[in-house]
């Protein structure tokens, strides 16, 4: 499997990146933090761990993803390390699938390490998390996926800046998608009414992958997902996995598309 | 083993879209087991030929094939090596990192690669560097671990881009004496260079590129051999020569009974020959004056 040579490699590459740590550290602080000021509070103190912890987890799991997939090609053009391994029998789609897999890796450790943080303030606080808790989780992950799919493709062909700047963009309109069909019905202007709604259905609505509140809500009052959703379940998850799958392939395969027609110069 | 057949490439730079030609038709065969210098100025185009040959660049038009096969053809890379010119690495890995992880791109078994990565450290000698981050390596360094990712494989055809470059003189002759053990081994070499001193004592055959366009292929001395600048004649003179001769010469310099004359062409030379004999003088030497490869890219460039 050479894919899983570069995967490896780009694993290794990211966790010999100072960005990665700095995040990580920033991260596990906030989640403890988080313990501490929910101590200052009265009643439902998991609630804020858990929001603070979520939130967290999913932030800095995104700007991770941001931040070393806009390089992820990038680097090894203006490195010129991409030169030697095209030169080893690889084919140009299996390089992007390594590296994509390698930074895919690398978040769901990072993802791992920062819920073992979050388990671990909630238990001290003398609650458990419940298996809705890693649904949650699993949806984050998702998003990690769609956003690191974007950051490549982004990789192939622009700066790390602009790419930095159209990332976090998606992910914030991504969030919004909803907001702004609503402001565009309201709107008087056809073009903006227009536009609006061209968006809705361009851009994956990143919502599709936030059920925090849903699951704090279980948690809290101690009860199971099925019993809060009722009817929606792990048919949401699915649903909601394959949205995110959907649009990965359609981005990576833009990002492939891409990189086997452009030259090396 | 590669062969090229009218490459031309064309570079489309800045807003406006200007075009820069920098490779024109170019048709070329490299035969199995030679030693190939593609010589030609900076700027020629030769990068830009072997990065069509690796696979980094498209061509604008035409084709070519490495041991048969089109370029293009992924399997063609599972028996070539190739060295870029100024090459760089990943500098987080170690060397021994560094050759592991493409011996793993090559599918060479665990076993195998150990060894093999063993032995290449010690032939281009980089022993007890294996544990250093190639972030520490010296430019030399590189290069050289540059030359031991392209032969990880036993490769059938060695593709290197200026592999003399940034190199010291005795860190040039290792190379070249590098070269000509991979023929040994039956391997085939296409390397680039700008440097005469690099080909002259090496190759079997050279091609020359100046200003993207092939200007001549064949062994280096038959095509320097073909612009002779001058023939230098040096003779003893018992008297007189020097007087007949001085008119006959582009220069003539005298040092006792020696005369050193510059002559332009073998007409004049059978002239001088035959002054000499009359007057009783001796002839030491006749010695053809080549073009040195930088005078033929300027008498190249000239002639356009
Ligand atoms: N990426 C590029 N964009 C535009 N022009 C280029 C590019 N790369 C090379 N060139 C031009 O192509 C010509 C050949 O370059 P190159 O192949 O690097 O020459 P060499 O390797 O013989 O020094 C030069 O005139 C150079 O300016
Ligand atoms: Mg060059």
């Amino acid at each position: 499997m050479r894919e899983l040579a570069i995967a490896f490699n780009t694993f290794r590459e990211c966790i010999r990146d100072r960005i990665l740590y700095n995040l990580l550290i920033f991260a596990i602080l906030i989640i403890g933090l988080s313990g501490i000021l929910s101590t200052l509070s009265i009643g439902e103190q998991v609630r804020i761990i858990l929001n603070i912890g979520l939130a967290a987890i999913e932030i800095f799991g995104v700007m991770m993803a941001i931040f070393l997939g806009i390089g992820l090609v990038y680097k090894e053009i203006d490195r010129r390390t991409i030169y030697t391994i095209l030169s080893k029998p690889i084919k140009r789609y299996q390089f992007l699938v390594g590296k994509f897999s390698g930074l895919l890796f690398t978040l769901l450790v990072n993802l791992i390490i920062m819920t073992a943080g979050l388990v671990g303030v909630v238990y001290l606080m003398g609650w458990h998390v419940n298996s809705t808790f890693f649904y949650c989780l699993w949806l984050i992950f998702m998003e990690f996926v769609l956003i690191t799919s974007l950051a490549l493709l982004f990789s192939c062909f622009s700066t790390p800046t602009l790419s930095a700047i159209f990332t976090l963009s998606f992910f914030v309109i991504g969030h919004l998608t909803e907001d702004i069909k609503f402001f565009g019905s309201r709107s008087e202007n056809p073009f903006l009414q227009k536009a609006s709604t061209i968006l809705y259905y361009i851009l994956p609505n990143l919502e599709n992958f936030n059920i925090k509140a849903l699951v704090i809500d279980t948690i809290v009052r101690g009860l199971y997902f099925e019993d809060v959703s009722a009817g929606v379940g792990l048919k949401l998850i699915l649903f909601s996995t394959l949205y995110g799958l959907f649009y990965t392939a359609i981005i990576f395969l833009l990002a492939v598309i891409i990189f086997e027609k452009r030259d090396f110069k | 083993m590669i062969r090229t057949e009218g490459l031309t490439k064309v570079f489309t730079v800045g807003f406006r879209g200007r075009k820069v030609r920098a490779l024109e038709g170019l048709t070329l065969e490299v035969k199995r087991g030679e030693i190939f210098g593609f010589l030609g100025p900076n700027g020629a185009g030769k990068t830009t030929t072997i990065k069509i040959l690796t696979g980094l660049l498209y061509p604008t038009e035409g084709r070519a094939w490495i041991m048969g096969r089109e370029i293009g053809d992924v399997s063609v890379k599972e028996r070539m090596g190739f060295l870029p010119e100024n090459p760089s690495f990943y500098e987080y890995l170690t060397g021994l990192e560094f050759l592991n992880f493409y011996g793993q791109l090559l599918k060479i078994p665990y076993d195998e690669r150990l060894h093999r990565i063993g032995e290449l450290f010690s032939l281009v000698g980089l022993e007890g560097a294996e544990e250093l981050q190639l972030r520490r390596y010296s430019k030399g360094m590189i290069q050289r671990i540059g030359i031991a990712q392209a032969l990880l494989n036993n490769p059938e055809v060695v593709i290197l881009d200026e592999p003399m470059s940034g190199l010291d003189p005795l860190g040039r002759k290792e190379i070249r004496d590098l070269i000509l053990r991979l023929r040994d081994e039956g391997k085939t070499v296409f390397f680039s260079t700008h440097i005469l001193s690099d080909v002259e004592m090496i190759c079997d055959r050279v091609a020359i590129l100046v200003k993207g366009r092939l200007k001549a292929v064949g062994p280096l001395d038959e095509l320097l051999g073909g612009y002779v600048k001058s023939i230098e004649v040096t003779v003893r003179d018992p008297g007189g020569v020097f007087e007949e001769v001085k008119d006959l010469a582009e220069r003539v310099i005298r040092r006792e009974d020696l005369l050193l004359i510059s002559l332009k062409d073998e007409e004049t030379v059978e002239r001088v020959i035959e002054v000499v004999r009359e007057r009783k003088g001796r002839i030491h030497s006749i010695v053809p004056q080549r073009l040195s490869l930088e005078e033929y890219f300027v008498k190249m460039q000239e002639e356009g």
